[in-house]
Parts: C-alpha cells; structure tokens; sequence
C-alpha cells in the first residue's frame, strides 16, 4: 500500500533529466538546419534570395523561386514520417522490451508490401487513401506473427529469436510478393519504386493523407508513455502500479504498427529510422520514455530529413533513395549493438 | 559380450551404410530423371531420338535450338548451382553448428550478388569479370563478419545477428542498383532478387563447372573431417584433425562455389538451407552427407524449375517456388527450435 501511494506520489515529479533542455534545443537548431538544407540542396542550389523569395514572397515567380516552393512539401512530408518512424521505434522497442526491434527489423514493412501489392493486383486498388488502410492491416498481422514466433520458448522474445523470426517471415512474404508480381509487370513497374523507400512522392494530398494516422499515433504514444514507464520494471511492478499491462502492450504496439505502416504505405520500406533515433535520444536522456518518445520524434525527423538531402546530394544529378541511405547509417548501428551484446543475452 | 557389442556395432554401420548407398543411389538417379526432364519438356515436346540427335550435334530444324540453345544450358545451369548451393549450405550448417547458418541467412550471397548486380548494370563487364567479382564480394563478406563476430568470444548468434545487418545494407544496394538501373528488363532485375535459370547461356556456364569440378571434390574429401569438426573443436583435434586449416579449406571452397552460382543464377532462394537438413533426414546420422545435400540440392532446384515452368498458366523463375517451399520451413524450424529452447 504505503510502496503504491509512494511511487504514485514520485510520478509526476520524478525528475526532467538534466540535460533534456540543452538536448532539445541542440535538436530544434539542427531540425532547423535540416530543413533549410533540404529546400536548399538537390539537382540544382537554390541561391538565397531565391529561398526568401520562394518561402516569403508567393507573388514572385522565378525559376529557384518554384523550385523551393516545390520542394516545401517534400520537405514537410519527410520530417512528418521521420518523427512517425521515431515514434513507432521507441514504442516497439518498449513493448518488446527489446533493443533492435524496428519495423524494418520485424518485417513489417514487407507484411505492408504484400497487402499492397495484393490490392494493386487483386483489387485494382489505386489512390493512397485504399491503400493506406490494407498496409496497416499487413502491418499489424506481420507484427504479431513474428512477434508471436519470436516469443515462443524459453526467455522470451530474445532479440536473435526475433529478428530470425523477422528475417524468415520477411523472406517467406517477399517471394509471396515476387509471384503475385510477376505475371503483372504493369504492378511490377510500380512496385520497384516504391520498393526502396524515397520521400520524393511528398505531394500535399500524402501529408493530408498521413497526418491524421500521425496525430492519432503520438497521441497514443505520449498517454502510453507513463504506463510503459512503469511496465519496463517488469509486469509484476506494473500491474502493482495499476496498470493493465494487456491492454496497455496491446494500445502502444497497435500505435506502433499504425505509425510505421502509414510511412510505409505512403514512402515505402524505410528501415532503421527508429532504432536508430530511439537509441541515440535513449543514450542521452536515459530510459524514461516520457522524454524518450518526443525526442525521438524530432531526432527521427532529422535523420531522415539529413538522410534524404545526403541521398540528393550523393545521388546528383538524380538522387539516392532515403531507403538506401538509411540502410547505410542504421544497420552499422545493429552490427555493433550485436557485437557489445553479451553472448547470453542474445 | 564384448564382441556381442562390437558385432551390433558393425552391424549398425554396415546398415547405415547400405542406407546411404540407397539414398544417394535414389537421389542420383532422379537427378539424372529430373535432368532428362528439363531437356525432354518444353513448349514443344520432341520425340527423345531426336532430342539425342541434336544433342550429339546433328542439325535438325527447331530442334537443335531449343535443346541446345535453350533447354541445355538451362538444365546444366541448375544442375551444378544446385550441387553448389547444396554442398555449401551443407558445410556452413555444420561448420557452425547450427541449421540457420546457412549462406543465405548470414549474407554471403548478398554479398556475391550486390557485386554481380553492380558489374552487370554499372560496368556492363564481361562475364569473366562478373565472376571474378562475385567470389571477392563473397570472400570478402565472409571476412568482414569474421572480424565483426569475433569479440571477445564467438557466438552464432552473434554472427547471425551481424550477418543480417549486413545483408540489410547490401540489399538496399542491390534494390538500387536495379532502380538506375531502369531501362533493363524486368526478368533480368527478378533474377537478382530471387534468381532464376531464365536465359542461362551455354558460354556463361563454364566458369560455374570448373569451380564444381574443382571445389567440390575438396569439400567431399574434407567430408569426413567435418563430421569430426561437428563434435567440437577439441574432440576435433584429439582424433588428428587441424581444425583451422580443415574449416579454413571448406570456408574458401563453399564460398568459392557459392559466389559463382549466384553469378551464375542468381541467390536462388533457400536451396542451400533446405538441402543440408532434407539430405539428414533421409540420409541419418553416421556418414557425410555432402554428396546427398548437394544431390538434393540438384533436385530441388531441378524439380522447383519444372513447377515454376509448367505446374502454373504463368512461368515462375525457380527462386519463387524455392521460396515458397523453403521459407514455410524456415519458420517452422524456428518454431521448433525457439520450443526446445535451442536459441
């Protein structure tokens, strides 16, 4: 009794960690500067007064002007499907209190490929909004099928058993994905492009479209926040803290899946976004996911928005796909999590 | 009573033996049915006296160029990949002890492919080049996960865990090389991302058949040895083996033929994992089962082809059926083993 009243009393003043400020303003000037980047660099750089024209003055109408302008919602779209992806990472990570468990990783995104891909063949399903409902649905089900594979037995969901599982289920729904495709090369044609992840299509109908699974995805993820708080002591300690662990793991998985599918249906398979982010804001700040999960947000934000301007840069005259991009940058981040792991831990 | 016992023991193993003489014996001659398939069945189907005539070099009109220039180089292509791919898988499975290490899971493969993928639509090389490249990339890969995986002590685990990430990464390479790559023809892109026999060309092969010639032979005789590495590293080197320069050896061969049946066909998808674990459970314990893995790795491929090219109204390259087959087992394995708390 006296142990509930007491951490229940502790909650809501326990401590800001002592460099979130400084963190977060670090944070908010490289956000910054990703974004002038990014409007800034690509097959051809804008000059400046083209920028200001471009951003502040709608009625000119120059050449580097529109190119800005253009380049606005892509801009816009990127940073929105980093934050998801950052989000959706910090939740996974938290729910499977696992450390590599990453849409990419748990093969979600190639669950969200099938159901795609089904409908555009089976379905002559062709607007983002249809399709934007079949990939969370593939999402999902991957998610719990590997999960549920990658929990059975002794200790859990290790994360060698759940990224095993990851990989086979990926690899068993990838060749279901090459044979639905290649009788249909009109599919085929489409599903190249977006097989590896680009936020080039950022068009204002996408963000209209994605925005709304977004909020109802961080919404849930910061009510979430402090019962998974709780839940990372071990589900004796949370359930002793009130909190129905069930639901709870049910609720933050389920905005988990609606965040990374919604990016994948709309940018396609972008990996290792969340790991990376969570993990970084998680070395900084500590393990409270209170602070963990906007940071990881706005850190997501940036390292796909950073991600996509290299890809530009890289890539010019044409561009480098963000997927390829982020590939690079995040699985260095599982090989040298697996190599400090210790050998009874995996 | 003690030569009761030594009586059983001979026994036992002549009757292992005679199992394996059987099996391998079963396995070759459906290789051998499967091939006359593969060169007897097509869009049209010849009569065999004629299928032999054009096979021994007389022309007949349409028959001479669908058997040699078609259904040929297509049977021997799948012939000595499967044996190469079976043969490898095999080696690494027992190598490392474990049935999920297999080249595919840890990323050899994607290695040789990336490699391929970039001379073929980068550098537009010659096919020499092409295979020389595969072979480094997958030497190479190897190398680089040996470093990795090291540590202060090794695990499979680990490995694996490593393997994965970097196939991710040589994946994303591949994905986009095939995207610049947009002018190129779609079976072409399909072949890297699950491989296929579709257009094998007969002067594309002998790389592939020289490596087999020369690499398989070694793992067969090293076959014993491995067996003896698969009871540990010490039990290995009290029965007079040096384990480094045995797996050293088996290592350069597996990779060797690996890198160049992916140049050659494409990663065709699981046939490395599944011919190790089918070719024990028909084979059982107490011999080496290389020859039976790469012999069902023969058949696998062979017999995958034929229902890709005719079980269904659209043609599907041989990676698609051997991914379809292959990656139920895989998660059933997985299953199996997260039960028995193997991992």
């Amino acid at each position: 009794m006296s142990s509930v009243s007491f951490s229940k009393n502790k909650q809501p003043s326990s401590p800001i960690p002592s460099n979130f400020m400084t963190v977060m303003i670090i944070c908010i000037i490289l956000l910054v500067v990703c974004v002038i980047a990014s409007l800034v660099f690509g097959s051809r750089l804008v000059r400046f007064h083209e920028l200001i024209d471009g951003l502040f003055h709608p009625e000119i109408d120059t050449y580097g002007a529109n190119i800005v302008r253009k380049r606005i919602s892509r801009t816009i779209f990127s940073l929105l499907c980093g934050a998801a992806l950052g989000v959706s990472g910090a939740l996974m990570q938290s729910v499977t209190r696992n450390p590599i468990a990453d849409p990419s990783i748990l093969g979600v995104n190639t669950g969200a490929a099938l159901f795609v891909v089904s409908g555009i063949a089976f379905l002559n399903i062709s607007t983002a909004n249809q399709y934007i409902w079949l990939a969370l649905a593939g999402a999902a089900i991957t998610a719990v099928f590997v999960f549920g594979i990658g929990s059975m037995g002794r200790g859990g969901a290790t994360p060698i058993k759940l990224v095993l599982a990851g990989a086979a289920t990926s690899a068993a729904i990838s060749s279901l994905v090459t044979a639905i495709l290649i009788p249909r090369s009109y599919v085929m044609d489409q599903f190249r492009f977006w097989q590896v992840g680009s936020v080039g299509s950022g068009s204002w109908n996408a963000i209209a479209t994605f925005t709304p699974f977004l909020i109802a995805g961080i919404l849930i993820a910061f009510l979430t926040a402090p019962g998974l708080n709780a839940m990372a002591l071990g589900d004796d300690v949370a359930t002793g803290l009130g909190v129905r662990t069930g639901v709870l793991r049910f609720i933050a998985a389920l905005a988990g899946v609606i965040l990374c599918g919604a990016v994948t249906a709309l940018a396609g398979p972008i990996g290792f976004v969340g790991l990376l982010s969570t993990h970084v804001m998680r070395l900084i700040l500590g393990a409270d996911l209170r602070f963990v999960i906007p940071m990881s947000a706005i850190s997501g934000a940036i390292i796909l928005t950073i991600s996509d301007v290299c890809g530009r840069l890289i890539g010019s005259p044409g561009e480098l796909e963000v997927g390829v991009v982020t590939a690079f940058i995040g699985a260095p981040l599982l090989i040298i999590l697996a190599m400090r792991s210790k050998v009874r831990s995996l | 009573m003690r030569n009761d016992s030594l009586e059983l023991i001979v026994v036992g193993r002549r009757q292992r033996y005679r199992r394996w003489l059987l099996v391998t014996g079963f396995l070759a001659a459906l290789s051998c049915a499967l091939s006359c398939a593969m060169l007897l069945l097509g869009n049209t189907i010849y009569p065999v006296q004629d299928v032999i005539r054009a096979l021994l070099g007389e022309p007949i009109k349409g028959v001479s160029f669908a058997v040699n220039t078609i259904r040929l180089p297509r049977m021997l292509a799948g012939l000595f990949a499967g044996f190469a791919f079976g043969i490898a898988g095999y080696t690494f499975q027992t190598m490392l002890r474990n049935p999920l290490a297999n080249p595919n899971v840890i990323g050899i493969t994607s290695g040789s492919s990336a490699a391929a993928v970039f001379c073929i639509t980068v550098l537009h090389t010659s096919n020499a080049v092409v295979s020389i490249a595969s072979v480094i990339a997958g030497l190479a890969t190897v190398i680089v996960m040996y470093f990795l995986s090291k540590g202060r002590s090794f695990s499979i685990g680990r490995l694996i865990l490593i393997g994965i990430g970097i196939q991710a990464m040589l994946d994303a390479v591949i994905s986009y090389f095939l995207l610049v790559s947009a002018q190129q023809d779609i079976p072409t892109a399909l072949r890297w991302l699950g491989g296929s026999l579709n257009g094998s060309q007969l002067h594309e092969l002998p790389p592939l058949i020289l490596t087999v010639f020369i690499f398989a032979p070694v793992v067969i005789l090293l076959g014993k040895h491995l067996s003896l590495l698969e009871l540990g590293e010490q039990s290995a080197s009290s029965l007079g083996i040096a384990p480094d320069k045995t797996r050293v050896a088996l290592i350069l061969s597996s990779v060797f033929m690996i890198a160049l049946a992916t140049a050659t066909t494409g990663p065709i998808a699981f046939v490395s994992f599944l011919a190790g674990p089918i070719a024990k459970r028909l084979v059982g314990v107490g011999f080496s089962n290389v020859i039976p893995a790469g012999l069902v790795g023969v058949n696998l491929v062979l017999a995958a082809d034929l229902i890709g090219q005719f079980a269904f109204e659209v043609r599907f390259p041989v990676g698609i059926i051997t991914g379809l087959l292959g990656a139920p087992y895989l998660i059933f394995l997985l299953i199996r083993m997260n039960r028995k708390g193997e991992l």
